[in-house]
């Protein structure tokens, strides 16, 4: 089916229009990509033809490169799958930089024809680097469009000849936020950077590129770089000023994405090399480290995790398929406490009727006003119209009375931890609320299954569990309980597709997924400081593995005195088994003299008065002075590392977790797993099972019991195979 | 093996490395071929007496570009059948130069050298050659590059040299150097500089500054803390490299690292029947020349490693030796030699070192041979050893004995 279609009109225009078909938004494959350069062809051999003009027929340009081809490219391309990842972009590049030159004499630079991109609207990746490569870019004033190059965030960089193009266009400078950043655009601050030429009224857009088309001269057609006497913007890597800006470039990238996103590493070389030689070689540059990328075993699991599965996942890949819509209509919140509130809001945001309730009115209004808070922020930031801010505001009613409840069809409670409390709201609630209601626990400690004996319908009970800030976390972690019902899924799972989040479906067991993980991550951290391992290298190993946070830090941010609260609760429930009385005694120690963590503005580390962390706090050196010889970094970011992924392992053995790519999406959008492996499941095949067991076998050794490598890691260690291999989706098992 | 010995060791002063400075007037290609026909003239050679001209010179673009090495040959009174090469190891190529004669006359591949080097930072500003170690990202991010002075702080954090130890140094060297020139213990090296006409420019070391003291150094400000806690951030890369660090402290300034300079050093090298064929008489004889590479991070560890890897070439003892130059590029640098070998500041560094006089980076590797040749000679002691430390992670060392 054609995804191209060519028009000639009477004036002697050509308007090339993509629209693939059954599709929201235009995507690129390849057959698309061939049906382009045809039309090229064809236009630039017909004599009739003065100009061309690329649109769509869509209400937004294109998303960008269709990733599931990505991600298949190197598997497609057989023995040698560099030199067919490579082949490909080179024919890319070729294609677009046949538009870019479009006829014209190579040496008079005479005699093109001009091709102008008119959008519509959204261009993304190589939705904009295809207008890239035209002589004019031409983009509707529509409010929603957004133009940039987002490829960085999910492992890849602009391949198309965006990291050649953005930078000799706008320099290095400049290029930055745009490339490295992945930062989407409006088409004004474009315009203003110099990236598009127009930005016109949506009705004028095929007139406006029309217009440019007869105007144009043969000089209006030769990119700056096609130049004699070109020169780079901000100046080449060898030049003066350029040097400084290269040399910065390389320390900033280096030090913020501490050297595990081989993609940013890729791209600045592209940039570099590419700066110092001619166009055309510098797409060859380009495509040489793009291939690299794409042949880097991170990429595959970024993509596969950051993207495709995470799309799979919000759009219901593991949704019961037999029950019909949930989606909810009117949402009842228990409890206006940070949680709540913040429930409240991205369910008013998503244009759900909610009921807040608290047990006196002055809580509930303090629950609402968490949500004006926010939009506040949001119109002070220019993203939110004071109309949007009522809108939302009038979704939401705060009260006391649970007769306002009748006629929900959704309830989350997130009332205090404590299950006679929760028992008792959820009795409260059953009297008021429908019978085909479904009942939430926000809980993110109590089984799921044991407040469910509180309620008459525990078919109809379930575990939504947010993480806080409720508003940018934008994972919600669905627990069923023994008895919960697929309807009871089925609604949490629509539920969360409409306030935009992503959700896992787990078990109930301890902690879940998300917390049974986070948790032996802090006391391994922990632990170690009780051990006289330097607490600036506990620290910087996690970040030196791609953890947001070191263990110590994310303590702080979390509090002391809640670590404090799970471990003695913890410890209570298991009795004699529980593991973690070394790292208690820190945690204790702490709580015992006052230090909670940020929020008491001392934890681990020191704060100012103004609570800006400024450094470790001195006090752990003489609790638990450095001992003199040091573990390697090595074994202290395996340490780190491996606690949470065995964890996430042993969850999967058990059943907590009934899919690896919800392990692997939950473990990146919950607690910050190192994103640049793709989640633990991701990461273990990036080692390899025999190695993976070979570090665990090290670490049990040296280290304890907790290291021991689980036997389904041993069973793919001996049989050769990977997790993605045996448990994902037939199309993911190359890593 | 044939033996290679020092003959003559002569040096310019040292002129402050910026515009203001007395030598900024001088080309750099003169400065050399001053130096060159110093060496020519003192030891009554022939204009073809040597089998080469080995020069060291950092960075080698503009009027230091084209090897100037050859060109400084030209511009002197040497025979054009000499020719010239120039050499880069950075802040030793000087030492390195003169190593690399002292090798080829050991080899026996030529009798007599003359080698040294030369640095204009006034008119040749450092780091304008650029370089890929810093600005190609591949190789920047797989080095963990910082530039010199924040390596010079990580030295400083790791093995905990105070502010006040770094300015402690600094100020011992500025007291060492000013006694030197008062009693005159650089004047069989040094030379004047003169214009075409023989009117002189410089005839003393101009950096040296005698009152400087603790206070004066209290005052001024960290260079290398802005570039590593905000911007560009080289801390972070730096603590990627040393985890173990909470954070960088920053100790150098303008006051306790070494001065921008401009300069040059000379040193004739020759076999015994050289000496023999011109009337000279061997000053020292090479005992052994060493390098190494070490981690490019911390970068300016070499000359302990160096040391070390010289120590055991020779059989020797650290306390076989009497007498120490250590290249004060910072002064964390000479701290950290001097706690590792536990060595006595007596026999460190006696006359003041580049902190004082300054450190044109081509020319010191030969300055400081010679400085420890003058040195060795006046306490009458036999044995001495030359060390610097160098860009990318490296060391150098010379040992000399007196004949």
């Amino acid at each position: 089916m054609a995804e191209f279609h060519y028009k000639l009109d009477d004036d002697g225009i050509a308007t090339i229009t993509w629209d693939v078909p059954e599709k929201s938004m235009n995507v690129l494959s390849f057959d698309g990509l061939r049906e382009l350069d045809a039309h090229v062809d064809t236009a630039l051999g017909d004599d009739a033809v003065k100009g061309v003009i690329i649109t769509s027929g869509k209400k937004d340009f294109a998303g960008g490169m269709d990733l599931n081809i990505l991600a298949r490219m190197g598997a497609e391309a057989g023995d040698n799958p560099a030199e067919g990842i490579f082949n490909g972009i080179m024919q890319l590049h070729g294609a677009l930089r046949k538009i870019e030159l479009a006829g014209m004499d190579r040496k008079t630079k005479k005699g093109g024809k001009p091709i102008v991109a008119a959008l519509p609207g959204t261009a993304a990746g190589i939705g904009f680097e295809l207008p890239l490569a035209c002589h004019h870019i031409i983009v509707a004033d529509n409010p929603k469009a957004k133009l940039g190059l987002p490829e960085i965030l999910v492992g890849l960089f602009p391949g198309a000849g965006g990291a050649t193009r953005v930078p000799r266009k706008i320099g290095l400078m400049a290029a930055a936020p745009i490339l490295m950043e992945g930062r989407m655009q409006s088409p004004a601050k474009m315009k203003g950077l110099g990236l598009i030429d127009e930005v016109v009224p949506a009705e004028n857009l095929i007139a406006a590129a029309k217009a440019w088309i007869s105007s144009a001269k043969d000089a209006d057609l030769v990119k700056p770089w096609d130049q004699k006497g070109y020169k780079y913007p901000g100046g080449a890597p060898y030049h003066p000023a350029g040097f400084q800006m290269f040399v910065g470039a390389n320390v900033m990238i280096h030090g913020k994405t501490q050297g595990v996103y081989p993609a940013a590493k890729s791209l600045l070389a592209a940039i570099y090399e590419g700066a110092i030689v001619p166009f055309d070689t510098a797409l060859k540059v380009e495509a040489r480290w793009f291939t690299k990328v794409m042949t880097t075993p991170s990429t595959a699991g970024m993509i596969r995790s950051l993207f495709l599965n995470k799309q799979a996942l919000e759009k219901g890949a593991v949704r019961p398929k037999e029950i019909d819509d949930q989606r909810v209509k009117k949402l009842g919140v228990l409890g206006a406490g940070m949680m709540g509130a913040g429930i409240a809001y991205v369910s008013a945001l998503a244009g759900i009727e909610v009921v807040l309730i608290d047990a006196t009115q002055e809580a509930a209004e303090r629950g609402k006003a968490h949500s004006e808070g926010i939009l506040d922020g949001g119109i002070k930031r220019k993203k939110v119209t004071p109309e949007k801010k009522e809108a939302v505001l009038a979704n939401i009613t705060p009260t006391t009375d649970y007769g306002a409840l009748k006629g929900c069809d959704l309830i989350i409670e997130a009332v205090f931890e404590d299950p006679k409390v929760k028992a008792g709201v959820t009795k409260q609630a059953e009297e008021v609320i429908p019978a085909d209601c479904i009942f939430a626990s926000n809980t993110s400690t109590l089984p799921i299954s044991s407040l469910a004996s509180a309620s008459t319908r525990p078919e109809q009970f379930i575990g939504i569990h947010f993480f806080s800030p409720v508003h940018k976390m934008n994972l919600v972690e669905i627990i069923k309980g023994h008895k919960t019902g697929p309807r009871a899924v089925a609604k949490a799972l629509d539920f969360v597709r409409q306030i935009r989040k992503t959700p896992i479906v787990v078990n109930d067991e301890r902690f879940f997924y998300a917390n049974r993980c986070i948790i032996p991550y802090i006391n391994e951290g922990v632990l170690m400081v009780k051990e006289g391992v330097r607490p600036a290298l506990i620290e910087h190993a996690a970040r030196l593995f791609g953890m947001p946070l070191g263990p110590l830090q994310l303590t702080d941010e979390t509090s002391i005195d809640l670590g404090v609260k799970i471990a003695k609760a913890t410890k209570a429930a298991m009795g004699n088994a529980y593991p973690n009385d070394a790292a208690d005694e820190v945690m204790f120690k702490l709580f015992d003299e006052g230090r909670y963590g940020r929020k008491t503005n001392g934890g681990f580390y020191a704060y100012d008065d103004k609570g800006k962390r400024i450094g470790l706090w001195q006090g752990l050196a003489q609790h638990w002075p450095p001992k003199a010889e040091q573990p390697s970094l090595e074994d202290v970011k395996m340490r780190l590392a491996m606690v949470q992924t065995l964890e996430a392992v042993r969850a999967f053995e058990t059943h907590v977790l009934e899919d690896i790519r919800e392990g692997d999406v939950g473990a990146i959008l919950g607690w910050g797993f190192a994103p640049w492996s793709g989640g633990p499941f991701s990461w273990l095949d990036i080692l390899g099972a025999k190695q993976a067991v070979g570090i665990c076998d090290h670490l049990e050794k040296t280290y304890g019991a907790r290291f021991a490598a689980p036997d389904l890691l041993r069973e793919l260690a001996a049989k050769g195979e990977t997790f993605y291999g045996r448990f994902g989706p037939a199309d993911q098992a190359a890593a | 093996m044939t033996e290679a010995y020092i003959y003559d060791s002569v040096r310019s002063p040292r002129g402050k490395g910026k515009t203001d400075g007395t030598l900024n007037e001088v080309p750099a290609v003169r400065l050399s071929a001053l130096a060159l026909n110093e060496i020519k003239t003192r030891n009554n050679l022939d204009g073809h007496a040597v089998e080469d001209v080995i020069w060291g010179n950092v960075t080698q673009v503009g009027e230091q570009g084209a090897c100037l090495a050859r060109s400084a040959v030209l511009y002197s009174d040497l025979d054009e059948s000499i020719p010239g090469v120039a050499v880069n190891r950075f802040c030793s190529s000087a030492l390195e130069s003169v190593n690399m004669a002292a090798a080829q006359v050991m080899a026996g591949m030529g009798e007599g050298y003359i080698a040294g080097g030369v640095e204009s930072m006034s008119r040749v500003p450092m780091g304008s050659d650029g370089g890929a170690i810093a600005a190609d990202p591949t190789l920047a991010m797989k080095s963990y590059f910082v530039p010199q002075g924040i390596s010079a702080d990580i030295i400083a954090t790791k093995y905990g040299f105070s502010r006040d130890d770094c300015d402690a140094l600094a100020v011992e060297s500025q007291r060492r150097a000013a006694r030197a020139q008062k009693e005159g213990r650089f004047a069989k090296s040094m030379f004047t500089v003169r214009d075409q006409n023989g009117i002189a420019i410089l005839d003393h070391d101009e950096m040296v500054r005698e009152s400087t003291d603790m206070q004066t150094l209290g005052a001024l400000r960290p260079s290398f803390k802005d570039m590593g806690e905000t911007m560009p951030g080289f801390d972070a890369v730096a603590l990627m490299k040393y985890p173990e660090l909470e954070k960088i402290n920053h100790v150098h300034h303008a006051g306790n690292s070494s001065g921008i300079a401009d300069g040059t050093s000379a040193m004739l090298v020759g076999s015994k029947a050289f000496g023999e064929k011109y009337g000279l008489t061997p000053r020292a004889r090479f005992k052994r020349m060493t390098k190494i590479g070490t981690d490019p991070t911390i970068m300016l560890t070499g000359p302990v490693s160096v040391t070390e890897k010289i120590l055991k070439e020779t059989g020797m003892k650290f306390s076989d030796i009497d007498l120490f130059e250590v290249n004060e590029a910072f002064a964390a640098v000479v701290l950290r030699f001097m706690t590792y070998f536990d060595a006595d500041p007596d026999k460190v560094n006696v006359n003041g070192g580049a902190i004082a006089m300054g450190h044109p980076l081509g020319a010191t590797g030969a300055v400081i041979l010679g400085t420890l040749l003058d040195e060795m000679e006046r306490a009458d002691k036999e044995t001495g050893l030359a060390t610097l430390c160098i860009g990318s992670g490296m060391g150098v060392a010379t040992i000399i004995e007196r004949v």
